[in-house]
């Protein structure tokens, strides 16, 4: 080392040769480059970068120069130790982006591990049938309708021209209320909702009622005494039984696809006259596309009519109602409607929230 | 009903007659329902007819068998053996030879059996399949057939049986005649209707009969036929149709009468004159008499029940089942015949009232062609000459008036409108012919086609234009009616209340409820279990008359019954971790039930009268429920599972609060099923909407469920409807955090402090939120500390630490001024 004040040529002071210089840099990148990790590097960076490295010893060697050599070394020496700051930084984001996969690679997981913390809730099936079919009727520009589960037998049969003492009224496996003539029962249709309605609106009048019905059917693989219907009635001037034809080919392409269509048989039902029974074309049935019993319908009764205070000169119209359970038994291919009401948690779960 | 294809069509001209399926098909085409089509059973190989010559009983067997000598052709005798005895040497009977194969593939071979050789079997109605008679063997009356001849043929074994349902409407087509006018009109061919047969002159009355009870005999025919010879046989003919349509043959005048209920739909009842004394009176039974009916049944009689009486009492239930006392017996050779038109809902009682429903009472049920009684009687008095011998009395006794059908007007284009359809000219007027109307076509005053009906005799269910239309439109084919969308007016969609009924039932949904769908059926005795006290309300329960299980009569009025039965299904089936709920009204019957009033129809009953209907019924509000039990969170490799507690339950109803749209409040509780310390009332205001919590430990013994299972239930209907309309102001400042903690008595409700710290903290307090219940030695006995963290911020600019502080100093004293709260240090 020499004093500051020798006057050196600066040619004669190795240390801010050229050659000097180079070799710095080509050591300290030669170091960078050996460190494998971060670690490493910021070992190997006071030997190079600190102050005792070659290039900021060079430095201080400057003063000691000439005033006119001063500039050139100066020169030399930033552009060297920029060499190996440059040297340094590549290496360091080098080091940087494998640290940095690495760490991600050590932090990855099995993401096929299982994630049931909560188990599955699930909606019915039968709610959400009939939530459907809600759904097409008001697209449809109907309204949603309901009424009561015991119901008065005015309701569920006078009204409904039902005879005091007609079969009919016996076919329909009545569960009574107490005591002993009580006028009350449980409905054993969702057609009481008609003459609700009728009384309760003017017409015109388009409403669909889904809803729970009641008959003393012992429960079995296809019948249950409690199960769920679902009620349309139409009342209007002009209706006619091809529109009550038009709309039931509706509800089916809704619910069971655009290949399905209906299928009407003369019947008999108190409250609809023509009467008819609902086949419906089903293209999944088990065992091959088929005629599926599905409900019945008919136009409303004229007498129907007359005890709601609708006049049946001026109007006329159509009902049709259908077995929920029945038509989620055929549409999935149930084996048994015991399960519908068991209320097994097996049988409910794979329907999730909206089957 | 059961009716064989050869009868069916016997007045039936067809060119070409139609199979079996055919008219099946169009059975069904124009409404009337076909349960099954039977054909005969497929017999080949030699069926023959024999007599049988000689009979030997074997004894030494467990059950009688008989090694038979049966002459089964010209100088045939095949040895046969035999287990059935209702047969005698000189009977005709079929058999099966070798080689034949009978019905289900039954074949028939020469074998050894019960040390004999058997060649062939004698053959049974089941094993021909002509029935289900177990009663022993077919025997044939004398000089049906020869032996050797072919039975096949002899026992009509090509034929088809149909099993038609007919509406109860139709009364009409419980009968031969009735279901042969329907193919008549099916196929457009001419029908020969043996129920308008004209009937002789008769000369006086047969006996004298008095009609008390008019109102429920409207005709009361009677004919009588003596020196009845008791021994003859009923033909064979006669006898394979009652076979085929499920009915026994008895006797010739029991079977007479059978046979012409089946082919004209009048049923008839047989007496023995010789057990009738004196005249015969129609009439209500009066109170306290009784009836030994045919099947030996002693009945005690209504005042409301229709009755034939002679000078000895009641002898008949009338059109339901006749009496004992006046039985036709094999001894019986004087028969009075009698034939009734009666009053369909009497008679309905009456069926209801003895349960005693009857091939007779199901036909006068439905309503009986009022002119037929003389028309039947004819026919059954001339199968009693012709078949037993008799000879028929000139007397006929025909009281009564009944009530015709009357005449219906309606435009004749009314089928057209009501089908949206354009029927061909002229099709109306026809098919109301065609199915026996007299039709008449006028031109109205306004220049409209009118066309009035007069419905035959048989067609009492013709009573309005709608009922003629259905007859035009199911006679042309329901198939022939377009499809068309009517012109829907605009709605409204779902009802607020149904939608966010919808929204609570996906809440839970997917907070990992599973929804079930209990019956509404409870046995009060849950109510007991539930450790309910006497006078609590839900104890208040409307029952069923009828239920399927004679102690679930009762409608539930709470679904917690129902569901925690669902949860021990479940559990039983070896599910351990179960959270279950269920959407369904509940039925809470009024304090006095109101007796619901008597409303007539045929017009709208007054808005009075609706209002009292409605009032009659009990209220039946829509309620929500949810049980729990077991793990609320899995175990699993994340590590432990946390089993679910009452908090689950409380959020679960908060939870279906929220969903419809309102906020519910926890007030500690204590409501039987609930633990009493772990019971919250929900409230929306300081209106109360249902409970949550723990189940009380002795409910939880006494049904079998794991400890600490929760459940909760809400009113659905009690929540209200809020217009929810909210209008947030987001603040975009910063805010400040501060957390507190505070000592309160432990005995002060959480929300309780929350709730003075909100109030304390005034507007600048934009949120709070419990984050720590400490209760030990550093806070004392009988307190605890609840850890609160705090959001300050203000709407219009950064809060200072300093603002925030003392507005958490004016929350703490607030806490303070409420309950001594005490800040922990």
């Amino acid at each position: 080392m020499s004093g500051a004040n020798d006057p050196y040529d600066p040619k004669q002071v190795a240390a801010l040769s050229p050659e000097a210089l180079d070799q710095a840099v080509a050591q300290a990148r030669e170091a960078f480059a050996r460190a494998a990790d971060l670690d490493e590097l910021a070992a190997a960076k006071p030997g190079h970068l600190g102050d005792r490295a070659p290039v900021p010893l060079a430095r201080r060697e400057i003063g000691a120069l000439p005033p006119a050599a001063k500039a050139e070394a100066g020169k030399r020496v930033n552009e060297a130790q920029n060499a190996v700051k440059l040297a340094f930084e590549e290496r360091r984001a080098v080091l940087q982006a494998e640290r940095d996969e690495r760490v991600l690679r050590e932090e990855s997981v099995d993401v096929t591990l299982p994630w049931d913390r909560v188990p599955r809730g699930a909606r019915h099936p039968i709610t959400t049938l009939a939530e459907r079919v809600g759904d097409v009727f008001v697209a449809m520009g109907y309204e949603v309708a309901e009424g009561p589960e015991v119901e008065v037998e005015w309701f569920n049969f006078d009204a409904l021209n039902f005879g005091k003492d007609h079969p009919a009224r016996t076919m329909q496996d009545t569960f009574y209320v107490a005591p002993q003539d009580s006028g009350l029962v449980l409905r054993t249709h969702t057609s009481p909702v008609q003459a609700r309605t009728l009384l309760d609106r003017e017409p015109p009048v388009y409403v669909v009622c889904p809803g729970r019905t009641f008959r003393t059917d012992e429960l079995d693989a296809t019948h249950t005494p409690v199960f769920h219907q679902v009620e349309g009635l139409a009342v209007d001037k002009g209706l006619t039984m091809g529109h009550l034809k038009g709309t039931l080919d509706a509800f089916a392409r809704a619910m069971f696809g655009e290949q399905s269509r209906t299928r009407l048989r003369p019947s008999f039902f108190p409250f609809t006259e023509p009467s008819a029974e609902v086949d419906v074309w089903f293209p999944e049935k088990k065992g091959g596309a088929g005629w599926v019993e599905w409900g019945g319908c008919g136009m409303v009764n004229p007498n129907v009519l007359r005890n709601c205070g609708v006049d049946p000169e001026v109007y006329s119209g159509f009902a049709f109602g259908m077995g929920l359970e029945r038509a989620l038994q055929f549409r999935n291919g149930l084996p048994d409607m015991r399960d519908m009401v068991e209320g097994d948690v097996r049988f409910t779960q794979p329907f999730g929230t909206e089957a | 009903m059961r009716i064989p294809v050869t009868w069916l069509v016997e007045n039936l001209e067809f060119r070409e007659p139609p199979t079996p399926d055919e008219i099946a098909e169009a059975f069904v085409r124009i409404g009337l329902e076909v349960e099954d089509v039977h054909r005969l059973g497929a017999v080949t190989g030699p069926l023959v007819a024999g007599r049988v010559v000689e009979i030997e009983e074997l004894t030494g067997f467990k059950k009688p068998i008989r090694h038979c000598r049966v002459e089964v052709g010209p100088d045939q005798v095949n040895g046969i053996v035999c287990g059935a005895t209702n047969f005698v040497e000189g009977d005709t009977v079929v058999v099966a030879l070798p080689g034949a194969v009978l019905p289900g593939d039954f074949a028939i071979a020469e074998r050894k059996t019960y040390g004999r050789l058997s060649q062939g079997m004698i053959c049974s109605p089941r094993e021909l399949g002509l029935g289900d008679d177990h009663l022993g063997i077919l025997v044939l009356p004398s000089g049906t057939a020869q032996p050797g001849d072919d039975a096949v043929e002899l026992l009509g074994l090509g034929d088809t049986v149909i099993e038609v349902a007919p509406t109860p409407d139709r009364g009409y087509a419980f009968s031969v005649r009735g279901l042969a006018r329907e193919l008549a009109c099916a196929f457009d061919v001419p029908f020969g209707d043996p129920g308008l047969a004209e009937i002789p002159e008769a000369e006086g009355e047969v006996l004298p009969v008095h009609v008390e009870a008019a109102s429920g005999c409207s005709r009361f025919v009677a004919r009588r036929v003596t020196g009845v010879d008791p021994t003859a046989p009923t033909p064979w003919w006669m006898r394979r149709r009652l076979m085929l349509a499920g009915i026994r043959a008895i006797s010739l005048p029991v079977d007479v009468t059978n046979y012409v209920m089946l082919e004209l739909g009048q049923p008839l009842h047989a007496f023995d004159a010789s057990a009738v004394r004196g005249g015969l009176v129609v009439r209500r039974a009066a109170a306290g008499e009784k009836l030994t009916t045919l099947d030996d049944a002693v009945r005690a009689l209504d005042p409301d029940d229709v009755v034939i009486a002679d000078d000895s009492g009641v002898i008949s239930l009338a059109g339901v089942m006749g009496g004992a006392s006046t039985e036709v017996r094999d001894t019986s050779t004087d028969i009075l015949l009698e034939a009734a038109h009666w009053d369909p809902p009497s008679i309905a009682r009456t069926v209801r009232r003895h349960k005693l429903p009857s091939e007779a009472a199901k036909r006068f049920e439905r309503t009986v062609d009022p002119a037929l009684a003389p028309v039947a009687l004819e026919r059954a008095a001339r199968l009693l000459h012709m078949f037993g011998d008799g000879s028929i009395k000139p007397g006929r006794t025909d009281v009564g008036a009944p009530t015709l059908p009357s005449p219906v007007t309606m435009p004749i284009d009314l089928p057209d409108r009501v089908a949206g359809v354009r029927y061909a000219r002229g099709v109306t007027a026809r098919r109301l012919g065609q199915i026996g109307c007299q039709v008449e076509v006028t031109t109205g005053d306004d220049g409209s086609t009118m066309v009035t009906a007069v419905p035959p005799t048989w067609r009492s269910d013709l009573t309005q234009p709608a009922d003629l239309v259905e007859e035009v439109l199911r006679l042309e084919g329901y198939d022939t009616i377009p499809s068309t969308l009517p012109p829907v007016p605009a709605g409204r969609g779902l009802t607020e209340r149904q939608r966010r009924r919808r929204t609570v039932s996906r809440a839970l949904a997917e907070h990992g409820f599973v929804e079930v769908k209990p019956f509404p059926f409870v046995s009060p005795a849950v109510f007991d279990a539930f450790g309910l006290p006497a006078d609590d309300v839900r104890r208040r329960v409307l029952s069923v008359l009828n239920p399927l299980e004679a102690e679930k009569h009762a409608l539930a009025t709470t679904l917690v019954p129902g569901l925690l039965e669902t949860l021990q299904r479940n559990l039983a089936r070896g599910a351990k971790d179960v959270a279950l709920y269920t959407v369904a009204q509940v039925t809470l019957p009024r304090a006095e039930q109101v007796p619901v009033p008597e409303v007539g129809t045929g017009a709208r009953p007054s808005d009075e009268q609706v209002a009292a209907l409605v009032a009659a019924l009990p209220q039946q509000p829509v309620h929500v429920a949810g049980v729990l039990t077991g793990l609320r969170e899995q175990a699993g490799w994340w590590g432990r599972g946390r089993p679910a507690d009452w908090a689950d339950a409380v959020e679960a109803a908060r939870l279906v609060g929220r969903a419809y749209g309102v906020e519910l409040t926890a007030v500690a509780s204590a409501l039987a099923p609930w633990h009493p310390g772990r019971c919250a009332e929900l409230r929306v205001g300081d209106w109360p909407v249902g409970h949550a919590g723990e189940l009380h430990p002795k409910v939880v013994e006494a049904l079998g469920l794991p400890k600490r299972s929760v459940a909760f239930e809400l009113d659905l209907d009690a929540l209200p409807l809020d217009d929810h309309r909210p209008a947030p102001v987001v603040s975009p400042y910063p805010p400040v955090l501060l957390d507190v903690a505070v000592v309160v008595p432990a005995s002060v409700p959480a929300e309780q402090v929350a709730r003075a710290l909100r109030a304390g903290g005034g507007e600048l307090l934009e949120d709070l939120r419990l984050f720590d219940v400490y209760a030990g030695d550093q806070v004392g006995e009988g307190r605890r500390s609840l850890a609160y963290a705090l959001r300050f911020r203000a709407p219009d600019r950064t809060l200072t630490v300093e603002e925030a502080t003392a507005a958490r100093d004016a929350a703490v004293a607030e806490a303070a001024e409420r309950f001594g709260a005490v800040l922990r240090g």
